[in-house]
């Protein structure tokens, strides 16, 4: 006999769609609505089975290994803890509490996505705004260095593209799109207009954009690979339209300028409000990477790279940050949570994990899992654990528990070590 | 030497299908040991496609299977992973970022 449950919320991306369907048979998900292609992946290939935790690659029991934790905690004088994007924020909060009993470093993979756009927030400001007012009132979108087709494949749909809204009757009709890009993508053949900016080139056109909308000329055929002629025409909509939004992305972030970039493009949509309502939402990649900088800004004042090495949150991007602690081999000790630096991170960064003793809490395996000397298999928020995640545009989203599998959670496993260390 | 281009990486739907599948699973590996070119650059490099192109920036060097993207001339692609960490330096120029797109690369048949 199955169950249908509604209303499930999917923590692949930043959209943390909550409209999915899942039946449920057993202790299984045996169907799923509405999902994309990758939220189904993450609904459907997850395994609740419980396992028990290894210390050096052997079964455990929980006790030893929470031990050999704080053990490898306590000894250590430089440990990193890092991670928390797919965790939810009722961990994120235990994170920061052992982060701080520690005087450990505590960084997010913000760090390595949007850490560059709060160092812009916090230089310039943000004028943003909600998703749903996204889709009731936006009639000119414009997606810059961000490739929505594959990295959040509901959006257009949900709330960027397509959706009919109280003042966007119409849905697509009623909305012009652009696409920046240094490509063509998937997006980008479903925009009005696409600008191909060359590589590295963001901040110049950022510049010339904001020289436009304050009423100068610009003596150039074209800036960063674009034609003038376009830019122009870009302004004159921005300025004219009655809701403007522009999303960003790692096209920027990871780019040459980075924070530059971000505070560029920040700065053009706050002077843009001088002629219409405007704002701009960061495309947060990871289901609750949003809800990190939240918890670790309210608990710390700071959103990520955050050291309690001198027993106060001192903050420090390229010092505290995660790839710089690696790089240079200062963390003695590593704690990941639900994240895979060994995955994702350079090379030269990674391999630092190898050689100290590095804990993970994973639901998945991992990479970093198979490099860690103690695992714990814990419960995933919104499918054995329920927890709060917060969508890209900072709205906090409940998170179901669907299963019972008795896995424990990443809070529980974090509150045993946190009682556990000297 | 080979010639000089420039690398981004970056997220694909495939890449992250392969993602929950398992980071050992060969559709995992399938998604992210591959390298997008454009057409004529693979044409100037005489890389057939599905070729195996050597890719080397100052970081690492990794050989991939090579297909033609929707690319401009001078850009390469390398889908977000294994593959695309060996090419990525650590320098974050204080940021905590490191450069995964807009890295100076070298490709040549292998």
């Amino acid at each position: 006999m199955s169950t249908t449950i509604e209303h499930v919320a999917c923590t692949f991306c930043g959209c943390v769609c909550d409209d999915i369907v899942v039946e449920i048979e057993g202790s299984r998900i045996a169907g799923v609505r509405r999902a994309c292609a990758v939220g189904r992946g993450v609904l459907d290939e997850y395994d609740p089975e419980v396992r028990r935790p290894t210390l050096r690659g052997r079964e455990v029991e929980w006790e030893a290994a929470i031990e050999a934790a704080a053990s490898i905690l306590d000894r250590a004088d430089s440990p990193l803890i890092y991670g928390l994007s797919s965790s939810a924020v009722e961990a994120q909060r235990k994170a920061v509490e052992l982060a701080d009993r520690l005087g450990a470093v505590i960084d997010t993979t913000s760090s390595v996505c949007h850490g560059p756009t709060g160092l812009a927030m916090q230089a310039v400001g943000e004028a943003t705004c909600t998703l749903g007012e996204v889709r009731d009132r936006a009639d000119l979108i414009v997606f810059w260095g961000c490739n929505p087709a594959a990295s959040h494949p509901r959006h257009f749909g949900r709330f960027s593209l397509t959706p009919k809204g109280t003042h966007t009757p119409n849905g697509r009709k009623d909305r012009t799109v652009f696409v920046v890009d240094v490509r063509p993508t998937g997006s980008s053949k479903q925009a009005d207009h696409f600008l191909q900016v060359d590589v590295g080139a963001d901040y110049e056109v950022l510049t010339a954009l904001r020289s436009l909308v304050k009423g100068n000329d610009l003596a150039h055929g074209s800036i960063g690979g674009i034609p003038v002629s376009q830019l122009k025409d870009l302004v004159e909509r921005m300025k004219a339209c009655r809701y403007g939004v522009v999303f960003m992305g790692m096209g920027l972030t990871m780019s040459r300028g980075r924070h530059l970039n971000v505070g560029e493009l920040f700065s053009l949509v706050t002077e843009l409000n001088d002629y219409a309502r405007f704002s701009v939402i960061p495309m947060r990649g990871h289901g609750n990477v949003a809800g990190a900088d939240q918890v670790l800004t309210w608990s710390t004042g700071y959103p990520f790279a955050v050291s309690f090495a001198r027993g106060y949150p001192q903050y420090g991007p390229g010092e505290f940050t995660a790839v710089d602690v690696l790089a240079r081999g200062e963390a003695d000790a590593a704690l990941i949570i639900a994240s895979d630096p060994a995955a994702h991170f350079p090379r030269r960064a990674a391999e630092h994990l190898e050689r100290i003793p590095t804990i993970v809490l994973d639901p998945s395996e991992s990479l970093t899992a198979g490099i860690a000397q103690v695992v714990f298999p814990t419960a995933s928020y919104g499918l054995d654990a329920a927890g709060t995640a917060y969508r890209m545009d900072n709205v906090p989203i409940p998170l179901r528990r669907l299963l019972t599998s008795g896995r424990p959670t990443d809070e529980e496993v974090l509150d045993r070590i946190i009682e556990a260390v000297k | 030497m080979g010639e000089p281009l420039t690398l981004i990486t970056g997220r694909t739907r495939e890449q992250a299908i392969g993602m929950h599948k398992g980071k050992t699973s060969p559709e995992y590996r399938q998604a992210t040991a591959r390298v997008e070119m454009n057409a004529d650059d693979m044409a100037h490099l005489g890389i057939q496609e599905g070729g195996i192109v050597r890719l080397r920036t100052a970081a690492g060097e990794v050989d991939l299977s090579a297909q033609a993207g929707t690319l401009p001339r001078g850009l390469v692609f390398v889908p977000l992973g294994a593959s695309a960490n060996l090419l990525v330096g650590t320098e974050t120029q204080g940021t905590g970022m490191p450069s995964f797109k807009g890295v100076p690369v070298t490709a040549e048949p292998a």
